[in-house]
């Protein structure tokens, strides 16, 4: 204890008042029953939402064209993954924060080669086929300069593909395997065998869905389907979930800076906003220490309102 | 073994030690000053009340797998019940540290309890983030590859995948737990040490004071 100038929002002066009994183990125990009873309440009355998971055969089958013209961003190369940067690969310098470039600087430690990843590797796992061996025989075979005019050509055509009965018309011209590659690659997706493939390529023991979901997302129909249940990244995304549930409503400020610009807008809008979060967070821990923003409570004068009946009872004349 | 030896061990030295800090009386009182009376202090409790409903309820989801709730409506409903208990103890959570703010509660050397708080209450977002990352249906998709971005764009997404839903659950029921268990214990015991911050002193402006 020391004597000095006195600092409002620092000091507290020592309590010389008066005490009244406080049972605190009963109140605790009152607590945990008035909560236990409420959380049941609300179990009871509300539920819980469980809307099932999405699988590439279900994508493939709902939407099959969405799934081609995935699958065909993989393989030339150009979907989100694979132009993504780290931690992926080093196709992007990724997110900036101003000249920081940290994602880059930590480097590629979830390698992810869509190619191989999404398309040659599950399909060299098919039993043998025909058609589908010499396709991946040719593709493997070719110089880099053949693949590019192959998929130069599958690629103007990709405006006219559509899918019927599971079969993607027209069979383009030029483009060497890469027809046979797609027709075999939404068969195996519509018949369930790449979820399979995708999300075994640890072994047999597998809880990393880092492959299926990245897949997934780079088509349209999860996007899709998110906004139908209003979780898309403008509609307050990811702090609500499906259902008309109250989600991660204490997100809400994070989410909320994706609303504006420049986040809203910025290329490099995901690190602007956990940048910004970081800050604000650091500032929470830190505003004991913060002059002007510790006398927002006295300044204010809530606490009047929180302690009116020690007020009252001071100031009683 | 004498008695001077005995009071020279670790064990005496500690156990002095913690009984000079938190007597019995003050971590387990049966009195408190007059002014803690005001509902916004139930929402403390409330909050602790409601981090053991989400720590059971978690358990009894951990008993039969994280499959379970999927295709049980018994699972479901115990899955109801961590929901709800954890939309309780945010809510209650956040009214608590607004409370504490509006009290500048870190005042009289409590700023560390402040801090404990803070730190608990970002943990604690972190621990119900991840329990949505590894919930294995929809939700879990998309929240999870909507994440990736800003955790990727920050290199942490290089260590911490929240696409690899088994990274995630470990975190969700072992680490982040652990995590929020102590800081809470840390920040209760802070605030049995500390005492419940005084109201502010309106009348006089220099006095003796604890700093």
């Amino acid at each position: 204890m020391s004597r000095s100038k006195h600092r409002p929002d620092v000091d507290v002066a020592p309590w010389k008042g008066g005490y009244s009994p406080y049972d605190i183990l009963k109140e605790g125990t009152i607590a945990l029953l008035v909560v236990a009873i409420l959380t049941l309440v609300l179990a009871i009355v509300f539920g819980s939402p469980d809307e099932p998971a999405i699988t590439v055969k279900s994508w493939s089958n709902a939407a099959p064209l969405d799934f081609t013209q995935d699958a065909f961003s993989q393989l030339n190369q150009t979907s989100e993954t694979a132009t993504y940067g780290a931690p992926y690969n080093h196709a992007s310098v990724g997110q900036q924060l101003g000249p920081l470039s940290l994602a880059k600087w930590v480097g590629v430690t979830i390698p992810v080669n869509t190619v191989k990843d999404f398309v040659i590797d599950p399909l060299r796992a098919l039993p043998p086929q025909p058609g589908l061996t010499a396709a991946l025989r040719a593709w493997s075979s070719s110089s880099s300069s053949t693949r590019a005019t192959w998929l130069k050509a599958y690629g103007a055509a990709s405006g006219r593909l559509h899918v019927r009965g599971g079969t993607i018309e027209p069979v383009v011209a030029g483009a060497g395997p890469v027809p046979v590659l797609m027709q075999s690659l939404l068969t195996m997706a519509r018949s369930g065998a790449l979820d399979q493939a995708l999300g075994n390529e640890n072994g047999f023991y597998d809880t990393d869905y880092t492959l299926p979901l990245l897949f997934l997302e780079d088509g349209n129909y999860l996007g899709t389907q998110a906004t139908a249940q209003h979780l898309g990244g403008d509609q307050w995304g990811m702090m609500n979930e499906t259902g008309n549930y109250p989600g991660q409503a204490w997100l809400w400020l994070y989410t909320f800076w994706y609303q504006i610009p420049p986040f809203n807008s910025s290329g490099n809008g995901d690190v602007l906003v956990w940048a910004l979060m970081m800050l604000l967070s650091v500032v929470l821990l830190l505003v004991p220490f913060i002059p002007g923003l510790r006398s927002i409570p006295r300044r204010t004068r809530v606490y009047r309102l929180i302690w009116r009946e020690h007020y009252r009872a001071v100031e009683r004349p | 073994m004498s008695y001077s030896d005995l009071e020279r061990q670790w064990t005496a030295r500690v156990r002095r030690r913690l009984v000079r800090l938190l007597p019995p009386e003050r971590l387990l009182p049966d009195t408190q000053p007059t002014y803690v009376s005001s509902w916004i202090y139930v929402f403390g409790v409330t909050t602790m009340a409601a981090l053991t409903v989400v720590i059971v309820s978690g358990c009894l989801l951990a008993l039969r797998g994280p499959q379970w709730w999927h295709g049980s409506s018994v699972g479901l409903f115990v899955n109801s019940l961590h929901l709800w208990s954890v939309e309780i103890f945010f809510f209650s959570m956040v009214v608590h540290l607004w409370g504490k703010f509006f009290m500048a509660a870190w005042r009289g050397g409590r700023a560390l309890t402040w801090m404990t708080g803070v730190v608990t209450f970002l943990t604690s977002i972190a621990a119900a983030f991840t329990g949505y990352l590894c919930q294995s249906n929809f939700d879990s998709q998309w929240i999870s590859t909507q994440a990736k971005d800003g955790i990727d764009a920050t290199g942490a997404g290089a260590y911490w995948n929240v696409l690899n839903m088994g990274q995630m659950l470990m975190w969700h029921i072992v680490l982040l737990p652990i995590a929020a268990v102590l800081l809470t214990a840390l920040h209760v015991l802070l605030v049995r040490v500390k005492g419940v911050v005084p109201p502010f002193e309106e009348k006089s402006e220099t006095s003796e004071v604890t700093a």
